[in-house]
């Protein structure tokens, strides 16, 4: 029978389910879900801000499950995620609350509260590290024994201390404008499909959820020439936020009653931006505005390039793809993107032969007004 | 850390949600809904839009078919079927009669439906005007204003430079008098079938974020101009190598021992039904 069988389907996919099985069993390791979990935090942390769902067990799970591939797993977790309700908004996260682990400026050498450089690859010769072919828990145990020794010799503060945000240092200089807190609540992009113009709320939600290539690619396109955003970092912060919930049912609210529901890992960024605005007499002068990039966990090239980005489609006069927000917005979701592309491996036999009919038709056509 | 899944997969918040937009879109023939498409446990542009409304609208008695390419075997297919008895335990069945939903990816069974049943489209692209303008923004806008000249000038570009409208699957329609319509990636062939349905058709695109509907008893138009009428798919002089039907959609096959092209019913159901009926008389016959 020709490639369109009437019968059999089921059991070719079963039978493909069963060879993917095989593909992850054939060379009997198990890897456990806590080894991920400690061991990929890279992954974990990327793969948590691309499902938007913060969880690092369930990511880590995923990750085992799709044998490592990120597009697989964190589809893996959006369609795990569809399945939660969700109860609670959280209230608003106030950054420089933040317990920091890393902050840096590109900006400024001599920020308030100091460069605090924390756990990077920034500054590491990328050359394969062939020890860790030998690696063993001895040494392994030896090595952070050490490390803890070394810590306790170092002088600890007494107070717990917070950094202030770079930025308010300088607005306070005049060098940038205060703006009112904009405290109207936020859409739910997860509730309500986008609606053109969208809201910068909207734009936020879809930018910290995007792929990290595709962000990053469209942040890189914008600095080198298909936009107008080329931005100075003014502060790469990461480090652990708490999270509050106000009770359902009180009327009344104070800070004091909210509920603290844990914490995550996020990175912040905030990009300073050159702008020309006209000023009262008309006249082009430079103006610093902010870029502003969040995401999950540590995840500095993607947060830079979501600054980067978020200032883009705040100017949608500009005519390059990067500052278009249908352009932008609709294209950087993994699953969507992923899953589109991926359709073209589904048969298209019904389309493709209305296609062939068409294209036959036309060529009789032309032949006839030939002859 | 386990978790049971629930009965058709959503919670009821997320099925209350779809089926809001599934009643507006009924209201609305033809008029795009935009929902909050949620993401599946299958890939985004495999059907996720059809899905979701399947799983809204389905109940514990419903019998479900599945058919993609017009087989109820495709891979697809099987993969929806599956998860959707999997989360609800509702029968599943190949005869198009016999269904109450059917979901679809390209194709309109072959068998007339019945006001009894409802058939679920899955959409790609559910902006018939797409091709001629890329933003929402802007398609939105033309949709309110009843401003399709983009689409009638494509049709008759099309016309100028090949002599004949050149559109393949998915050739727009005009619902109920009022909006342009992508009628899912159906062939040609299938668009006189929306028209006037006993059934009611809903069209789900999930990574678009819309629900659109054509309630029963609807005019549906295939758009055209009077000197160049709308045509089909042609299969003249063509008959299924199997069954023997015409006047159906075919698909076009190479026989692999003589080389040569033969065709095969595209709906694989409708084939074999075909088939049991021919063999049904034949043993009735010979034991006449």
């Amino acid at each position: 029978m020709g490639y369109v069988p009437v019968k059999g389907g089921t059991q070719a996919i079963e039978a493909s389910i069963k060879r993917l099985k095989f593909e992850r069993l054939k060379g009997k390791e198990i890897i456990e879900i806590n080894t991920v979990m400690s061991t990929m935090r890279a992954m974990v942390d990327q793969l948590m801000s691309e499902s938007s769902l913060y969880s690092p067990y369930l990511a880590a799970l995923a990750i085992k499950q799709a044998e490592g591939s990120m597009e697989e797993a964190v589809f893996l977790m959006r369609a795990h995620r569809s399945t939660l309700p969700r109860p609670y908004y959280s209230q608003t996260v106030e950054s420089e609350t933040m317990f920091v682990e890393r902050r840096i400026s590109a900006s400024f050498k001599d920020i308030p509260g100091g460069q605090l450089l924390g756990a990077t690859y920034d500054y590491t010769h990328r050359l394969l590290d062939f020890d860790l072919i030998k690696e063993n828990t001895e040494d392994n145990m030896q090595w952070l024994q050490n490390y803890q020794e070394e810590l306790q010799n170092i002088e600890k503060l007494e107070e717990l201390m917070y950094f202030p945000k770079v930025v308010d240092y300088l607005r306070e200089e005049g060098l940038f404008e205060k703006h009112e807190a904009n405290n109207t609540p936020p859409i739910d992009i997860t509730k309500q499909s986008l609606q053109f113009p969208t809201t910068r709320s909207e734009r936020l939600q879809v930018l910290t959820r995007g792929q990290t290539g595709a962000v990053t690619s469209l942040g890189y396109a914008s600095l080198r020439g298909y936009g107008q955003v080329h931005p100075t970092v003014g502060e790469v912060r990461v480090g652990a936020v708490p999270i509050y919930v106000e009770h359902p049912n009180e009327t009344e609210q104070s800070k004091e009653e909210e509920f603290y529901i844990g914490e995550i890992t996020v990175t912040e960024v905030e990009s300073f931006v050159p702008t020309k605005v006209k000023n009262e007499n008309n006249e082009y002068v430079l103006e610093f505005e902010i870029g502003y990039g969040i995401c999950y966990g540590q995840n500095e090239t993607k947060a830079i390039a979501m600054s980067i980005l978020d200032q883009c489609l705040e100017h949608t006069e500009s005519d390059f793809p990067t500052h278009d927000e249908e352009f932008v917005l609709l294209h950087i979701d993994s699953v969507e993107s992923t899953g589109f592309i991926s359709h073209l491996k589904l048969p298209h036999y019904v389309t493709f032969q209305s296609k062939l009919d068409s294209m036959r038709q036309v060529k009789k056509g032309v032949q006839k007004i030939e002859s | 850390m386990k978790a049971k899944t629930h009965f058709a997969f959503f919670d009821e918040g997320s099925k209350k949600e779809i089926r809001r937009a599934i009643m507006k879109a009924v209201a609305i023939p033809g008029y795009q809904v935009p929902f909050a498409s949620r993401e599946m446990p299958i890939a985004r542009g495999w059907g996720t839009g059809g899905l979701q409304i399947t799983l809204s609208i389905i109940g514990k008695t419903d019998v479900l078919k599945v058919i993609d390419q017009g087989a109820d075997e495709s891979v697809n297919a099987v993969n929806i079927k599956k998860l959707v008895q999997e989360t609800t335990g509702v029968e599943l069945t190949d005869q198009t009669e016999d269904a109450d939903i059917i979901q679809s990816r390209h194709r309109i069974p072959e068998v007339a439906l019945t006001k009894e049943q409802i058939i679920v489209l899955q959409v790609p692209e559910p902006e018939p005007l797409r091709k001629v303008e890329a933003r929402e923004y802007i398609t939105k806008r033309m949709h309110s204003e009843d401003d399709y000249s983009g689409v009638w000038l494509m049709l008759f570009e099309q016309i100028m430079k090949y002599g004949k409208t050149a559109t393949a699957a998915d050739h727009p329609v005009y619902v109920n008098q009022r909006y342009v319509m992508a009628p899912s990636p159906i062939p040609r062939f299938d668009n006189a079938k929306m028209h006037q349905s006993e059934a009611l058709i809903l069209l789900g695109a999930g990574r678009e974020k819309k629900i659109y509907a054509v309630p029963p008893y609807t005019n549906v138009e295939s758009l055209a101009f009077e000197d160049y009428p709308f045509t089909v798919e042609s299969f003249e002089g063509e008959h299924c190598h199997l069954c023997g039907s015409t006047e159906i959609f075919l698909d076009e096959l190479i026989d692999h021992q003589t080389g040569k092209t033969i065709y095969q019913c595209n709906d694989t159901s409708y084939c074999m039904d075909q088939l049991n009926k021919k063999e049904e008389a034949e043993v009735q016959t010979s034991y006449a």
